[in-house]
């Protein structure tokens, strides 16, 4: 325990903006992987145990696509579109065969994945740390503000997951799709009678949030090292972020994630080896006062 | 036939006997349960004899260690519908607390086997009173939150625990009233004992009337509260009872890998501890010890044949979660049921 450590950053305002700049990188980043397994289980009522999978093969995706291309957009669009992909035929082919079946089955499935999922990775890219390494056109002299250092990358990566929070939010809210799926999410039944293609839309709605994950993944591959079973630690903490946020809400997703990332990035300061210990105390501390989640409606 | 048909078939010759039969009958079960131990222990009991093979014993006492705490765990799962996704926590915590006790004081093995015991009891209804009022989904994420709690706490407490080398050095293990763990023997013989004696003691909780209870509040849990059942306790009970048996199987571990490390209390024993229930099945007793036996034996011939092992672990799991869609010994109750059927049909 470093409480000296804290305070003394908690008093100078570079530390604190670089903390607190590193806390919004790790939140946001957490967020856009939150954020697809919130509208998974919200949707599909399947809590997807494959998502940190979906985070690493977006990264990898990234990283190769990088190395043949050289192009960073490219990059990030192949990390993107090829999870997308991936999620739509995991969740056609097998997730909904076990829709029926209890969460046990469900979760079975998943957890058969992410062991098969790891081992490709390590199949094809090798057991050995990567780096995709950071892309020449932000390879600049970091920006200070008020006199703390915050790297040009982190701005856009920052501004990328409020834009997808915010084209959600509204996207869900205003548009005849964002209906469609809300009423899915209500009643499936219903809605396959009145003659919408209730499958089509889970199958996009695994896609939707597997290419989150996989975005997520490959905006990480430059500040992140690659390696198999990299999405375990990533899907955890975004499972701690949808709880403490409420299941199914994005909102409750995007504050859930910052305020990991700055108990992440300040607790590393504090209490240098008990950081994941404060986020699972915080998370217990939470459900034990509002067990639905700060934002989660009452389930039935 | 699983139990609640035996029971509902026991209910039918009970209408038609009168009540009085049906105590005599269950007494008689539960003599023939005894019995079952007895025979299954003095088999265990004389494989050394007949094979030489250390390899075999090693085996036999993992499958003790992993069976308490897989069979442990469907007591919540299977019995009580209560899907924890932490009990391995007391898995660590078993082998922790035991090694550590062992380590710092030196009492005799018993006296720590009971203090061991003791702290699972306090931290098992500590969690249990938190966790147990939450519904499915989110008791499992509390249960895998607090999971985490312990372990990152062993990671960061070194000074205690050893951090993440863990507790290295050995488990001294005195000499006591003749029985002595430092010989492989005495080992498996007392690994055996402890197995059976737990699964026997787990088999009374089920067929009790309070496994009853149980299972009333899987199928049904605002019925049984109209009934007059006070459900947050008879949780918390089964909570603390199957914590025990886990921390039995750490105890074991422990006491056979001499020492403890943080991955006994990492989230994937919990998560092989369900797994090993899925792939035995939740609604036979022994589904667990059958899985067991069956993920150890997986485990230890695919690691020798391939580096690949998440991959043939994944594509056996997918087999029986979308391919048979159920554990091994359901399939196997059901495959026997079906077989008897048919004798009786063509009997006809």
């Amino acid at each position: 325990m470093d409480l000296d450590a804290l305070t003394g950053c908690l008093a100078s305002s570079a530390c604190l903006v670089t903390q607190t700049t590193s806390g919004f990188i790790i939140g946001m980043l957490l967020f856009l992987v939150a954020v697809g397994l919130t509208l998974i289980f919200g949707v599909l009522k399947v809590v997807n145990f494959t998502h940190g999978a979906f985070y690493m093969f977006g990264a990898y995706f990234a990283m190769t696509a990088y190395q043949v291309t050289g192009s960073f957009a490219l990059a990030m669009f192949c990390g993107a579109a090829g999870t997308a992909i991936l999620g739509l035929v995991f969740e056609r082919v097998f997730m909904s065969r076990v829709y029926g079946s209890d969460v046990l089955m469900q979760l079975l499935v998943c957890y058969a994945f992410v062991l098969i999922f790891d081992d490709v990775v390590r199949l094809i890219w090798g057991p050995e740390f990567k780096s995709m390494g950071m892309p020449t056109a932000f390879q600049v002299p970091p920006l200070f503000i008020v006199g703390g250092v915050v790297p040009p990358y982190y701005l856009l990566l920052i501004g990328v997951a409020l834009a997808v929070a915010a084209f959600l939010g509204v996207g869900l809210a205003r548009t005849k799709i964002g209906k469609v799926i809300r009423a899915a999410a209500h009643n499936p039944g219903m809605v396959s009678a009145l003659g919408i293609n209730t499958g089509l839309i889970y199958g996009g709605v695994f896609a939707l949030g597997g290419m989150l994950a996989g975005l997520a993944g490959a905006l990480a591959a430059p500040v992140r090292s690659l390696t198999p079973g990299m999405g375990f630690s990533v899907l955890i903490e975004s499972f701690i972020v949808t709880v403490i946020g409420g299941m199914g809400s994005i909102l409750g997703a995007l504050i859930g994630a910052l305020l990991i990332g700055l108990i992440r990035s300040f607790g590393s300061l504090g209490f240098p080896l008990f950081t994941d210990g404060l986020m699972y105390l915080f998370m217990v501390i939470v459900l034990v006062a509002r067990p639905t989640g700060l934002f989660g409606k009452e389930v039935a | 036939m699983t139990e609640l048909q035996a029971e509902r078939a026991g209910q039918r010759a009970a209408e038609s006997l009168g009540v009085p039969r049906v105590e005599a009958r269950s007494k008689r079960l539960r003599y023939l349960d005894v019995l079952i131990a007895v025979a299954a222990f003095a088999v265990l009991a004389t494989l050394p004899f007949l094979f030489s093979s250390k390899a075999l014993l090693d085996f036999v006492i993992r499958c003790s260690a992993f069976g308490l705490f897989a069979t442990s765990l469907n007591l919540l799962v299977g019995y009580t519908g209560m899907i924890s996704f932490g009990h391995g926590m007391f898995f660590g915590l078993g082998a922790y607390g035991f090694g550590l006790i062992m380590q710092r004081t030196g009492v005799p093995i018993p006296v720590a086997f009971i203090g061991t015991l003791l702290i699972t009891t306090i931290v098992s209804a500590v969690i249990g009173a938190i966790c147990v009022r939450l519904k499915e989904i989110y008791f499992a994420f509390v249960t895998l939150a607090f999971q985490m709690l312990i372990h990152s706490l062993i990671l960061s407490w070194a000074s205690l625990t050893g951090g993440d080398q863990g507790l290295r050095g050995g488990i001294p293990r005195p000499v006591f009233l003749g029985v002595d763990l430092s010989n492989h023997m005495h080992l498996y013989i007392v690994s055996c004992a402890l197995l059976v004696i737990g699964l026997l003691l787990m088999r009374q909780i089920a067929q009790s009337p309070f496994g009853y209870t149980l299972r009333m509040i899987r199928d049904n849990a605002s019925r049984a509260s109209f009934v007059g059942i006070d459900v947050w306790r008879a949780k918390l009970t089964i909570f603390v009872l199957a914590a025990l048996f886990a921390s039995t199987g750490g105890i074991i571990m422990c006491l056979f890998v001499s020492g403890a490390y943080p991955e006994f209390a990492y989230w994937t024993i919990s998560g092989e501890g369900i797994f090993i229930n899925m792939l035995g099945g939740v609604t036979t007793f022994l589904g667990p010890m059958a899985g067991t036996v069956l993920l150890l034996i997986l485990n230890d011939t695919v690691t020798r044949l391939t580096d690949y092992y998440g991959i043939v672990l994944g594509i056996v799991i997918l087999f029986f979660a979308i391919g048979l869609r159920k554990g091994l010994m359901d399939f196997a109750v059901e495959w026997y049921e079906q077989r008897r059927d048919g004798a009786k049909e063509s009997a006809r």
